[in-house]
């Protein structure tokens, strides 16, 4: 047996001895995702020892480094890993922003010691991450951010508004783009820093979405302290480690996202609503709609294949990502408008029982705001232009 | 998939030798001299001497073996500069057929022939405008043919017809000889500069194959991977054609690239080129494996770089303004063949209800 054959084989033999019956139900929204942090309430006593055997392993962060906290696993490995526990629909045991977001930035920029603090807590789901890049005036054009950090010998003093801070009222810590020399021009200015958001002089009001939620917030900064040794990268080069970082999350927005359509065919889910005549769906032109889809899908799923194959042999995702992003976010979009195409009024009920509470509709709302976060869609072609097809600036 | 080294090295000898020997200005030549032929018989012997012929055909029958992705990969160098040559008639549909529906006499005859070049097969397949292989219309009664077939690509010029007909066991492939008494054979030009004839069969005879059921089945799948790849490499041509004249173009005093509205249409159509030249390589390689969801691959595939093509072909257009309206320009040859080999064994659209219909909905 090869190296890989009997890692299969461990593999499938541990998660069948240690995935609880419970957490191998495929989720019924996104709502029992496990995202972990001080605050977090465990739905059940399965999530939380999955959640503790994963993180003793080292999987809930298969490829980063063992002294981290990760499982130290290969390409190939966590591969198996992934296709393993898919083949028993295992979940996903914890996942935040700490994990896609800053963690691949930690790793690349930060220093050891900030890498010792911060990464093996994210493992074990014990601190949960929000992001703070966004503001009032700067969206698309994020550089422009105004919130200051100034300089107070042994530490920093943050004053500023950030917006759309995803969970800032549910997260331990944030990392954030602050402005450390004002008199820079505007990408040579920023820092990228981390702190608790218990901090004194933090606060965070929620906004509520049009799907009824309020994942995201306005968060405030009056003079919040900040440590001097939490500057990831160098001081005023924070621009740097905020691209690299948005590339890993848009190459995650990019992905299947969670919940309902989740590993869903849309052709039957169809068809128990639109019916079915000589075998076929009824409704022709949604039947249509459909399979146009599912190529598009399907055509996605190689080129994502292709680019991740080539980056392997050194090449890359870089600015792909917003390729991928730009693609999976529209083809989900088209997902849920189809989806709702084939539920008709079923779909509309905003918070039945039968619905679980307005699902569907909530979901469908939801994913308008994928072509949005981490970088408009807008944003992502000029990106493709520029960057990948070398057209030239105004 | 990632090509290996040897895939790598077909790549780049076919894309020289398509290039020099095949570019679009040939196709232009050919159709202003009216080819006699229609196709381009100094390239054909070049491929034949390259063993092109033969990348379908087995070793044992004189071929490489070399499978769907080394056709692809063949086909794909062919979009990009339009080349005219029988190599999906005879090279991929009639070895495809042959070697998956033939007697061994059958195969013993006639792959080794199409290898060398010696001979030149051609598929009659649809008996309306459309393509419909479900329903069939021509039909062999007592071992004789009669129906009618269009779209028969270098039907004019073929050795060796093979026919879609019903016979006692169902549809099937069947072999005609293309001289044989009561086989009219009308030459059509199409859009494309490319021709395709239309055939009467009166009571012609029909030798059955082993399995013609299963030879039509092979003819098809084979055709609409290679087909897929012929349209990519059609696709990122006119992208490229075209990315190029967006950082020539001047207006306004500035590079027509730099308008965002084209610059958003450009970076669309690089990542929808970019999808069906995954996607295309995907089906070829799941024909080779055998995969269970080739044939899903290969509709999606041939389904999505009909769309595809024809969008490059149509944006390639338009972002030239008026020089691309033009014949003189090359563009227009690109998105005549994107609608042609689009409408070949079967369009985006039945494509798509195939697919549909294999997926259970
Ligand atoms: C669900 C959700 C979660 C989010 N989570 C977070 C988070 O956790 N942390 C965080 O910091 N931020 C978060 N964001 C914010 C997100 O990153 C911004 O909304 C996004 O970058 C766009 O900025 P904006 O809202 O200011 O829109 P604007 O930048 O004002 O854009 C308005 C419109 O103009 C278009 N536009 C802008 N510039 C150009 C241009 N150059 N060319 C063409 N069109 C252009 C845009 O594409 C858009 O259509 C989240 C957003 C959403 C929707």
């Amino acid at each position: 047996m090869s190296d890989l054959e009997q890692f299969r084989a461990d593999t499938r033999a541990w998660l069948d001895a240690n995935c609880p019956e419970e957490m191998r139900q495929p989720m019924k929204s996104q709502s029992e995702h496990c995202w972990g942090g001080r605050k977090w309430e465990f739905q059940s006593e399965a999530q939380k020892v999955w959640l503790e055997r994963m993180a003793d392993k080292g999987w809930t962060a298969p490829q980063w480094p063992k002294e981290y906290g990760g499982g130290g696993l290969g390409p190939e490995e966590a591969a198996i890993l992934d296709e393993e526990m898919k083949r028993i629909n295992a979940r996903t045991p914890v996942s935040n922003f700490g994990f896609w977001m800053l963690g691949p930035a930690l790793l690349k920029f930060g220093s050891e010691e900030l890498k010792r603090e911060h990464l093996p807590p994210i493992c074990r789901g014990e601190i949960r991450w929000c992001q703070g890049y966004s503001e009032p005036n700067a969206g698309s054009d994020l550089a422009s951010l105004q919130t200051r950090a100034e300089d107070k010998g042994d530490h920093f003093l943050v004053n500023g508004q950030k917006i759309w801070t995803s969970y800032a009222d549910k997260a331990d810590w944030i990392f954030c783009l602050v402005r450390t020399d004002p008199e820079a021009t505007k990408h040579n200015g920023i820092s990228f820093v981390l702190f608790d958001m218990e901090s004194d002089g933090v606060t965070t009001r929620p906004i509520e979405l049009i799907s009824g939620e309020s994942p995201f917030c306005e968060t405030f900064f009056d003079d919040v302290k900040v440590d001097k040794n939490q500057v990831v990268g160098e001081l005023n080069r924070g621009w740097d480690v905020a691209k690299y970082l948005l590339t890993h999350e848009r190459n995650n927005i990019g992905g299947e996202p969670p919940g309902f359509l989740k590993g869903r065919a849309l052709g039957p889910l169809a068809a128990e609503y639109v019916g079915t005549e000589h075998g076929k769906l009824a409704d022709t032109a949604l039947r249509a709609d459909i399979a146009r889809l599912e190529i598009d899908q399907i055509a996605f799923k190689a080129l994502v294949e292709k680019i991740r194959a080539e980056a392997e042999a050194g090449q890359g995702v870089g600015a792909q990502s917003a390729v991928l992003k730009y693609y999976g976010t529209e083809l989900n979009k088209r997902r849920y408008e189809v989806m709702m195409d084939a539920l008709g009024a079923e779909g509309l009920e905003w918070d039945s029982e039968r619905t679980m509470g307005g699902l569907y509709a909530r979901e469908w709302l939801r994913s308008k705001g994928n072509s949005i976060e981490g970088g408009t869609s807008e944003v992502m072609l000029g990106i493709v232009s520029k960057r990948l097809l070398g057209l030239p600036d105004a | 998939m990632k090509l290996n080294d040897e895939q790598q090295m077909l790549q780049d000898s076919v894309a020289r030798l398509m290039a020099d020997k095949g570019p679009v200005s040939r196709l232009r030549q050919l159709r202003d001299e009216n080819s006699e032929k229609g196709y381009d018989e100094p390239l054909w012997h070049a491929m034949v001497e390259a063993g092109l012929t033969g990348i379908l055909v087995p070793e044992e029958h004189g071929g490489i073996g070399f499978g769907l992705v080394g056709a692809g990969l063949v086909a794909r160098e062919i979009g990009r500069n339009l080349s005219v040559t029988p190599f999906l008639s005879s090279a991929v549909l009639g070895a495809a057929a042959l070697s998956a529906g033939g007697s061994d006499a059958q195969k013993a005859e006639w792959l080794p022939a199409i290898a060398e070049g010696r001979a030149i097969t051609a598929l009659a397949i649809d008996d309306g405008a459309k393509h419909r292989p479900e329903a069939i219309q021509a039909r062999v009664e007592n071992g004789l043919l009669s129906g009618a077939k269009l779209l028969v690509l270098d039907g004019h010029v073929a050795d060796l017809l093979l026919v879609a007909a019903q016979g006692d066991n169902g549809a099937g492939l069947f072999l005609v000889d293309p001289n044989a008494e009561g086989v009219t054979i009308e030459r059509t030009q199409m859009a494309d500069s490319r021709n395709a004839a239309r055939i009467r069969f009166d009571n012609v005879p029909a030798q059955a194959m082993t399995d013609g059921a299963a030879a039509l089945a092979a003819a098809l799948r084979a055709g609409r991977a290679v087909l897929a790849a012929e349209l990519s490499g059609l696709a990122l041509e006119v992208f490229e054609r075209t990315l190029a004249y967006l950082k020539e173009r001047k207006q306004f005093g500035r590079l027509i690239g730099t308008f965002q509205a084209l610059q958003h249409r450009a970076a669309l159509l690089s990542g929808e080129v970019a999808m069906t030249e995954a996607l295309a390589m995907q089906a070829l390689d799941a024909c080779d494996r055998n995969a269970e969801d080739a044939d899903q691959l290969v509709l999606a595939a041939k389904s999505k770089a009909a769309k595809v093509a024809l969008l490059a072909g149509q944006e390639g257009v338009q972002m030239h303004g008026g020089i691309g309206m033009t014949d003189e320009f090359d563009i227009g040859f690109f998105l005549k063949r994107a609608r042609a080999g689009g409408e070949t064994l079967g369009d985006a659209n039945y494509c798509a209800d195939r697919f549909a219909a294999l997926r259970g909905y």
